[in-house]
């Protein structure tokens, strides 16, 4: 088992993470807007999340913890 | 579950306020995860440049100091000498580095500098508003070569770490990505060297990292990170240029 | 008591600057002030000292930007052109609030200009050294024993009030050599500098040295604040000499070199009967104001003489806010101003033929 956190403030929306998933498991959130006019990435299904830490890695923001 | 990957410590809690998918923040990263793994945050200094990256003093947890436009070596030195137990890091952009600052470049290499420099090859001046940079590619359009870069009148790009690779006060030099997953694991080992060799007093460690400029080159952060792979790498060759102590080839 | 010994200017203010604690020196070759950096280089290594010749004198004040940052006692030294490679880091260590010691040998100028000596660089070390609101420590030798007294008081007082200090000498000083006495073996002043970038040793939150801020408020909150660390300097630090001023009707203003010449000339009008004195700015950044202005009831005429077109004139007019005529005689390109001509300038001044 396994998930990450996506800090909805630090993220822009940039998507390396969602691009960088092996397991295509994040996605652009589409209803939510951050504070700094951003639509931040979300974790779409935890259930096939590896903890492989790939989206982490490729993020310029250190906007996402990985738990496993 | 535990946490396998959070910010390093060596991070501060401020926002970066790089342009969204600008890899500078990548390699800030990297950088406070080896002070931190290395365990010499209490030790170290970072010297900041003028470009992007200017504002890190604000981002690292070391101490850290601003450096003039192309000076960061030469504040580098003037730092190493007068603490050579502390560890310096210089952490520049192309145009402070290769361009205004190359003369500081090459005599911080050629004394031999017990410092680790973070060069960041995005071949743009980000932080003006994209301009030509000493490394911009031959045809490539900037704000200040809006008909693509024309060698007959702009030069051509410098290959930094082929320049510095003859200059015997050189320790190590490497040339590495952080375009996916696998390189950015690899610049980190980089990164991590150029520390380490710097505690082990082993001469000049420069890091070339080719970089991003969504931005500025008007394109897509994923669509950035293909055009590193398939502009920047074939004229910025990824490798080591030199691994050993400086003076080695003097013995 | 240490004794006096004979010494050339350049070494003796190397020498000053090693009694007075200095550890670190960043040069760079340049007529007339190589010496100094040749005497670094021979006793720095010997007292576990950096001496370090850069690239530049752009890198070499880089150097000392960095040196000073780490809370060590940091000089250069160059001469006039080499000052002016040196501006943008000036101004960076000004803004920092950062002590440094700073010697600018003056040579004939401007552009390559020659390598006699001059003052032509007074408006550069008083007025605008770099860009930005911001001042140095000015201080102004007249003889070698000056020279090495200023460098101690140049380097205690960069530290007290964390401004770097500029020892404006010049080509004769530099190259002629007088009897010295160096207090040796005192130990200097130290400063307590917890602003200093040596590492935190996770004992303490992480030092930041930086000039840089986009938001406007905040640059001119420092701006005052720095201006309001000048005020003091400008009430506690003034400092001048003055020869036979106290009946005298006409006063000769002149500093370092040149009021080596005007002192000579002053005496021989004295003896022709001529009511003069010489005040001699030891500070020129602050200027001796209150000096001037105390002389201003007893005083029909002031002459300013320099070795340039006329630079320091514009302070002293400016300091007795013009209630008498000031004149000036100047010699420039390298040439020092002879005593007859200064004694003509000072015959003429008091209306005798």
């Amino acid at each position: 088992m396994a998930k990450i956190i996506i800090n909805q403030e630090l993220c822009k929306g940039c998507q390396l993470c969602v691009e960088s998933c092996p397991r295509k498991i994040i996605a652009i959130s589409t209803d939510r807007i951050n504070n700094r006019g951003y639509r931040p990435a979300v974790l779409i299904d935890e259930t096939r999340c590896t903890g492989c830490s790939s989206c982490a890695i490729m993020c310029p923001d250190v906007a996402i913890t990985v738990e496993r | 579950m535990a946490i396998v990957f959070k910010k390093p410590h060596a991070l501060t809690d401020i926002p970066f306020h790089y342009c969204a998918g600008c890899t500078h923040g990548i390699v800030h990263r990297l950088v406070a995860e080896v002070l931190d793994e290395l365990d010499i945050e209490g030790k170290t200094v970072g010297v900041a440049p003028v470009g992007c990256a200017v504002m890190n003093y604000d981002y690292f947890n070391c101490d850290i100091i601003e450096a003039p436009h192309g000076r960061a070596p030469a504040v580098a030195t003037g730092l190493k000498r007068a603490m050579p137990d502390n560890v310096v890091f210089t952490y520049q952009g192309d145009g402070d580095l290769a361009a205004i600052g190359t003369a500081e470049t090459v005599h911080s290499a050629t004394r031999g500098e017990n410092i680790t420099v973070i060069f960041i090859n995005n071949a743009i001046y980000g932080m003006t508003g994209g301009q030509m940079a000493p490394t911009s590619l031959p045809n490539q359009v900037t704000q200040t070569t809006p008909y693509g870069r024309d060698v007959n009148t702009a030069g051509y790009p410098v290959r930094v770490c082929e320049l510095l690779s003859n200059i015997d006060g050189v320790a190590y030099l490497e040339r590495v990505s952080v375009d996916c997953v696998k390189n950015v694991i690899a610049a980190k080992k980089a990164i991590k060297k150029a520390f380490q060799n710097q505690i082990d007093k082993k001469g000049f460690s420069l890091v070339e990292i080719l970089s991003t400029c969504p931005t500025n080159w008007g394109m897509t952060p994923s669509e950035s990170l293909q055009w590193v792979r398939d502009k920047m790498m074939p004229y910025y060759p990824l490798g080591v240029y030199k691994d050993g102590v400086k003076g080695d080839r003097l013995k | 008591m240490s004794e006096k010994i004979l010494m050339k200017g350049n070494e003796a203010l190397a020498e000053a600057a090693i009694q007075a604690g200095c550890k670190f020196f960043f040069g760079y070759p340049i007529t007339p002030q190589t010496e100094l950096a040749a005497y670094m280089s021979k006793k720095m290594p010997k007292i576990g000292g950096t001496y370090l010749q850069a690239e530049s004198e752009t890198a070499a004040i880089n150097m000392v930007l960095g040196a000073s940052a780490a809370g060590v006692r940091v000089m250069t030294s160059s001469s006039s052109p080499g000052i002016s490679l040196k501006a943008e880091g000036i101004s960076y260590i000004a803004a920092c609030d950062l002590p440094a010691v700073i010697i600018n040998v003056q040579r004939g100028g401007p552009g390559l200009g020659g390598i006699q000596p001059s003052q032509s660089d007074y408006w550069q070390a008083t007025k605008a050294t770099g860009h930005g609101d911001f001042q140095l420590l000015v201080y102004a030798p007249s003889t070698v024993q000056e020279m090495v007294d200023l460098v101690e008081l140049a380097f205690d007082k960069a530290d007290e009030y964390r401004i770097p200090s500029m020892i404006l000498a010049d080509g004769m000083l530099g190259q002629m050599m007088e009897p010295v006495e160096i207090k040796e073996g005192h130990t200097p002043k130290v400063f307590d500098k917890p602003w200093a970038l040596n590492g935190h040793k996770n004992s303490r939150p992480h030092n930041i040295i930086n000039s840089l801020s986009l938001d406007a408020v905040t640059l001119e909150k420092w701006n005052i604040a720095r201006y309001e660390k000048y005020a003091k300097i400008l009430e506690n630090e003034q400092r001048s000499i003055e020869y036979m001023t106290e009946d005298a009707e006409y006063i000769v203003v002149a500093y370092g070199a040149s009021s080596r010449v005007a002192l000579s000339a002053v005496y021989e009008a004295r003896e022709q009967g001529i009511k003069v004195g010489l005040l001699k700015p030891i500070t020129l950044w602050p200027f001796p104001k209150k000096a001037l202005q105390e002389k201003v009831p007893t005083t029909k005429k002031f002459l300013v003489v320099e070795m340039s077109m006329g630079q320091m004139i514009d302070d002293v007019k400016l300091s007795i806010e013009c209630q008498r005529p000031v004149e000036f005689f100047g010699r420039t390109g390298g040439i020092i101003p002879s005593v007859p001509e200064v004694l003509n300038c000072i015959k003429k001044m008091g209306g005798v033929e």
